[in-house]
């Protein structure tokens, strides 16, 4: 394609060079961008940066900080790069999420009576189960029905949210409060820090479903059957796999894991349950699993990172800067980030000469609407 | 009782009005093939563009045209990246949400809970507003609702009846179609987002200029995401969308009001159902059980390269 | 009449990197003729008429447009010009009218639309043709021969001069087709020139005023369409290669019935029959072709014999078991392999490397995954013995299998298919678009299984092919079986016949 003299070429493989420089040089030309804002808000963005950077990273109780931030982030990272490995837009992480912690929080409130080490292992699955069953409602739909998940997830995440809106401020409300919060789960079940790090438990969770997505995804035979289908689903359907079970095989997965962020917030960090208990962390998970190139390792990084940007809001809010300023550097980070994979996957070349497509053999000729896309 | 029918229908076309703006933008965005996930975010940056404007030159001219400036310019952006850059549009709508919504409240602070001093004020139009009952429902009001009343059929107009959305309907569908006719598809997609992203300013504008008068972080509340709903629940139509954003503003105020009727049933049941609405409506028109075509843009997210014709 | 040259293409030639696409090509139309262009796959028709579209730009030559030199700069001139075509995947919206389609090309229409003014245009150039179209109809709604007359009318409605048609009557039913050619006709007496591409022998000779034979890129023959035969016509098109013959084992006597097709009956994806009534048997130990014209329903009896297509009616057994209600995968279990036409869109994943193309059917296998878990010390094992056994060339087991030739992607998905020792391999269009090296190295690969004792089905639209790899023939025209002979008692001639519709 032209444009002018400018060529555009798809290119077939990613070098790997580009695939660790590029984000790095965008991240920071992100950083570049909120600068301006930063300025004309009247802050001088070298200062807000160190600042930030100092408070979230280096103390000890900045990392733990962090890490505590970054938990729920990264599992909700985690659930929506286990989805988006198929192409399947699971945007509804926040709804499964609380519907996850709904569910887990049910039983940690009002559950029978019980050894708590048992109690904890079937919140922890109620958790699990909560959010894969919200999931599978759009999975269902999309399988059978392809119906765009895109948009059911998106609209059950309202439904999640305002359900436990309503269960915080009506029949689970505690008593003597005015605020939208439930009683506190008892003190057994709280979820411990490890040592005296500071670092709470809940990131043995959340690295011991990282290892595992990423063995799963690599080194299984279902992970190869994802990828295949993510690729063509006419060719999964040729090879005999059933593709409707894995849609709703890895929905059910990514919304479990989402349902777990709500186990490790709820247990480990506010004890109890809360309206807008997710905050946003559901989104934030899809930028953070973008950033990581869905890469569950990656999502651990990234996450304890976003996780130290939101804590740090608190040291710069004393210099007067706006506390927005976490989400305004997510967002233009991956703005940025998302302008650069263009340089990927498309080599770009300054030649004055018009060419002619290359002439192949077996042109794709026609774009087909599957059920998983491309 | 009348009065209480007749101001039910007046807020509720108040409500339907700052969500359509936004809604019709995102239709015509769609449907040449483009989604827009931001909209929230958006509609955040026009709400606190034109609240800033005013808040410093007290004009409310200079308040439409500053949201409808960052509008475009945010639009600007997204075409960029998802037709220029061919960015996974999901993502991009993820992330321009974010940013909108940080980056308002970020411009914002200073202006927090002030109330601007100029806002948008209802206009009784002359004998149209003494007629009784139908008068009072529509036609006290500001401006920007009566400028809608104009835009709704306008839009649907243009999208069934000329030649130009004739070729917006085929955009969204085979854009190798409308490429083959020798029309230049990626300048008409960065037309459309534009639009889109400048309406959804506009409706931005609504909440904080005409709704109320002060801005405050986040204060949209999740209208953005109501006004994409309205766009697949409306079948991809600008009447639809209105008599759906209708809805949508009846059961939410009937919502608020029928706790005093129907204690049994809370708030947020009724907060729950334009979503739910949308999932039902959007399984009816575009379930793959249909025997009909969907009403759907077939190429709704898909990157159009040439290369791959 | 005296006609006159309207277009004249001179010397024309066109390379694509080291393929020569157009090799010094002459082409002369006159004006109100129809105008044959004959070919096999990869002859250059298709190539030829994208320089004529602006869609590729000549190495060398001159065209001449009325007499007048011509450089056609991209698409859109030829649209001025007055040169359009009729694809073969038609390129229409379907949520549209007929009327919106039509004139989403044409600039007469103006910004308010005028239903009423459209139709009756519609109308008016559809009476001055002879095309019946429903103007207000929604594109979806119409039968295939319906929507080709939408993509004809789009051409007249522009004022076009010259109208390509490529594979006209590919898709659609012999009624059809008569009237199509009987639209055409009319169009070249209201002084239209009409070229349409085809491989269909008796259609060029009977609808055709002048025919030219492409063959490798060169013009093969060029003659009256009164003046054609079919013999004439075959050695020009096909002409006498010569293929390695390769080492056919007799068939054994009394070999055992392998597959039973009995009365299949197959709907297409938009639902219509694309199968009727299809009955014939398969031995172990042979090649059985299916020979025909792309488009009569073969795709559809490969994709239900492999599982990826709901059978209608009739039932499907193998071995005495009706495995009519199997599944693909289930299929595989019985021993069918499947090589799918659509090499890069179904059979293999272009954006995946080697050694994840060729464990593709075989994943679950306890010699490639054990516990959930893929032994990637046997896969890459095993694809290095596939490419040392089959030859296949490629820059690297780790890259894309997209970066390979396409002979060399063919031979690896045969490779696979093959591998697990199946007692039936469909094989559809296998050396499609593949060069003379790639192409003998598949059929010796096919050949190998035959005299092993499995059975080949092998579809495809070369009588060479045919006639040198299968021991018996099937005719498949319009979704029937319109024969089915040995190959040794017959010839060129009548299973041509058949192919173009002559019943037994």
């Amino acid at each position: 394609m032209n444009i002018g003299a400018i060529q555009i070429e798809k290119k077939q493989v990613v070098p790997l060079i580009n695939k660790i420089l590029n984000p790095i040089i965008f991240v920071l030309l992100g950083l570049a961008f909120s600068s301006i804002m930063i300025i004309a808000v009247g802050f001088n963005p070298i200062t807000v940066y160190s600042k930030m950077i100092s408070y979230s990273f280096f103390r000890l109780r900045g990392i733990s900080g962090s890490i505590k931030a970054g938990l729920p982030l990264m599992l909700c990272g985690l659930s929506v790069s286990v989805a988006f490995k198929m192409n399947l837009n699971n945007i509804g992480a926040e709804g499964q999420y609380a519907m996850g912690a709904i569910l887990g929080g049910w039983f940690a409130l009002f559950g029978p009576e019980m050894p708590i080490m048992l109690k904890l292992i079937v919140m922890f699955l109620l958790c699990a189960a909560g959010g894969a069953l919200w999931a599978m409602i759009a999975a269902a739909l999309k399988a059978y029905w392809n119906v765009n998940e895109t948009i059911v997830t998106l609209m059950l995440n309202y439904v999640a949210l305002l359900f436990l809106d309503y269960l915080c401020y009506g029949p689970w409300m505690a008593k003597k409060q005015t605020t939208a919060i439930s009683e506190s789960i008892p003190k057994g079940m709280h979820l411990p820090d490890i040592g005296n790090t500071g670092i709470n438990a809940g990131i043995l969770i959340a690295v011991l479903i990282a290892v595992f997505l990423y063995i799963y995804l690599r080194m299984t035979t279902a992970g190869y059957q994802m990828e295949v289908i993510r690729n063509s689903r006419k060719t999964a359907e040729y090879a005999g796999i059933n593709v409707r079970k894995h849609i709703l095989m890895v929905l059910g997965l990514s919304g479990a894991i989402a349902g777990l962020a709500g186990f490790v917030q709820v247990t480990g960090v506010v004890h109890r349950l809360q309206a807008q208990l997710p905050g946003g962390s559901g989104y934030t998970g899809i930028v953070i699993a973008y950033l990581s190139q869905f890469n569950p390792i990656m999502v651990i990084i990234v996450s304890i990172l976003f996780g130290g940007l939101v804590n740090s809001c608190a040291a710069v809010q004393i210099m007067g800067v706006p506390s927005q300023i976490a989400t305004m550097l997510q967002g233009s980070i991956m703005i940025f980030v998302i302008a650069g994979e263009f340089f990927n996957h498309y080599k770009v070349s300054f030649n004055s000469a018009k060419r002619d497509r290359y002439y192949k053999i077996d042109r794709n000729q026609h774009k087909e609407i599957e059920g998983v896309q491309q | 009782m009348t009065a209480f029918i007749t101001s039910i229908c007046a807020t509720a076309i108040v409500y339907a009005v700052s969500i359509l703006y936004a809604a019709i933008g995102e239709i015509f965005s769609q449907r040449a093939g483009i989604m827009n996930l931001g909209l929230e975010g958006i509609m955040l940056m026009g709400a606190v563009s034109g609240f800033l404007a005013v808040y410093h030159t007290n004009s409310l001219m200079l308040a439409i045209l500053a949201a409808i400036l960052v509008g475009a310019l945010l639009g600007l952006a997204f075409a960029f990246l998802t037709i220029t850059l061919r960015a996974d549009q999901t993502v991009c709508g993820m992330a321009f949400m974010i940013f909108g919504s940080g980056l308002s409240g970020f411009i914002g602070k200073n202006v927090t809970g002030i109330a601007s001093s100029v806002k948008f004020e209802k206009i009784n139009i002359p004998l149209l507003s003494d007629i009784p009952v139908l008068g009072d429902i529509f036609f006290k009001h500001d401006m920007l609702v009566y400028l809608m009343y104009i835009i709704v059929p306008l839009s649907m107009f243009y999208i069934y009846r000329t030649r130009s959305g004739m070729i917006l309907r085929a955009l969204g569908e085979n854009p190798a179609a409308v490429d083959a006719a020798g029309i230049n598809v990626f300048a008409l997609r960065y037309w459309y987002v534009i639009f889109g992203c400048a309406m959804t300013a506009i409706s931005g504008v609504c909440i904080s200029l005409s709704y109320t008068n002060f801005w405050n972080e986040g204060m949209t509340g999740g209208k953005g995401w109501i006004a994409f709903s309205l766009v697949a629940f409306s079948g991809w139509n600008p009447a639809g969308a209105a008599l759906g954003a209708l809805l949508f503003g009846a059961i939410s105020i009937i919502g608020i009001n029928m706790q005093i009727y129907l204690p049994g049933i809370p708030s947020q049941f009724y907060g729950m159902l334009p979503y739910i609405a949308t999932v039902v409506a959007l399984i009816i028109t575009t379930g793959s059980f249909r025997k009909k075509h969907t009403e759907e843009p077939a190429a709704l997210c898909q990157r159009y390269d040439r290369e791959d014709r | 009449m005296e006609k006159s040259v309207i277009l004249e293409m001179k010397d024309i030639t066109k390379r694509f990197g080291k393929t020569l696409a157009n090799d010094h090509i002459n082409l002369r139309l006159y004006q109100g003729e129809i105008h044959a262009l004959l070919g096999e796959n990869g002859a250059g028709k298709s190539t030829l008429m994208n320089i004529l579209l602006g869609i590729y730009k000549p190495n060398s030559g001159e065209i001449f447009y009325k007499g007048k030199r011509v450089s056609i700069k991209s698409p859109k001139h030829a649209v001025e010009l007055g040169i359009g075509m009729v694809h073969q995947h038609f390129e229409f919206i379907p949520t549209l009218s007929v009327a919106e389609n039509i004139f989403l090309g044409i600039g007469q229409c103006k910004f308010i639309l005028n239903k009423k003014n459209m139709e009756e245009t519609i109308g008016r150039y559809a009476e001055k043709f002879g095309l019946a179209v429903d103007p207000a109809a929604k594109v979806w709604q119409l039968s295939v021969g319906e929507q080709q007359r939408v993509e004809i009318m789009k051409l007249l409605c522009r004022d076009c001069e010259i109208m390509i048609l490529d594979e006209p009557s590919a898709v659609l039913t012999p009624q059809e087709s008569k009237e199509m050619f009987r639209t055409l006709r009319k169009m070249a007496d209201e002084g239209k020139t009409v070229i349409f591409i085809s491989h269909k022998m008796s259609e060029v000779m009977e609808h055709a005023d002048r025919i030219t034979v492409l063959k490798g890129g060169k013009v093969e023959d060029e003659m009256l369409a009164k003046d054609a035969t079919v013999e004439r016509l075959t050695k020009a098109v096909i002409g006498l290669r010569s293929l390695e013959k390769t080492v056919r084992s007799p068939i054994k006597e009394n070999s055992s019935l392998l597959l039973e097709i009995e009365h299949l009956c197959v709907h297409n994806d938009k639902g219509i029959d694309a199968l009727k009534d299809v009955s014939f048997s398969l031995r172990q130990g042979e090649i059985f072709a299916i020979a025909g014209v792309a488009g009569n329903g073969q795709r559809e009896l490969a994709e239900a014999l492999a599982g990826l297509r709901k059978v209608k009616s009739g039932c499907i057994r193998m071995n005495g078991r009706d495995i009519t209600k199997y599944n693909a995968r289930q299929r595989m279990e019985m021993g069918i392999s499947f090589i799918p036409e659509d090499r890069l869109q179904m059979g293999l994943i272009p954006g995946m490397n080697m050694k994840q193309n060729i464990i593709l059917k075989k994943f679950r296998e306890p010699e490639y995954s054990r516990f959930g878990f893929l032994r990637n010390k046997s896969i890459k094992a095993v694809t290095e013995k596939y490419v040392e056994t089959y030859d296949i060339k490629n820059g690297g087991i780790e890259l894309p299998v997209s970066m390979m030739s396409g002979g060399n992607q063919q031979k690896l998905l045969v490779a696979r298919e093959i591998q697990c020792d199946p007692v039936l391999i469909i094989a559809a269009y296998p050396v499609r678009g593949l060069d003379i090296g790639a192409s003998e190295a598949i059929h010796r690969i096919l050949m190998e299984q035959r005299n092993r004792g499995a059975c080949v089905l092998l579809i495809s639209e070369e009588l060479d092919e045919i006639f040198d790899m299968s021991d018996r023939v099937a005719v498949l025209c319009d979704g029937k079986v319109m024969g089915i002979r040995n190959t040794s008692e017959t010839d060129y001639d009548e299973i041509g016949r058949l192919m173009s519709g002559e019943t037994a």
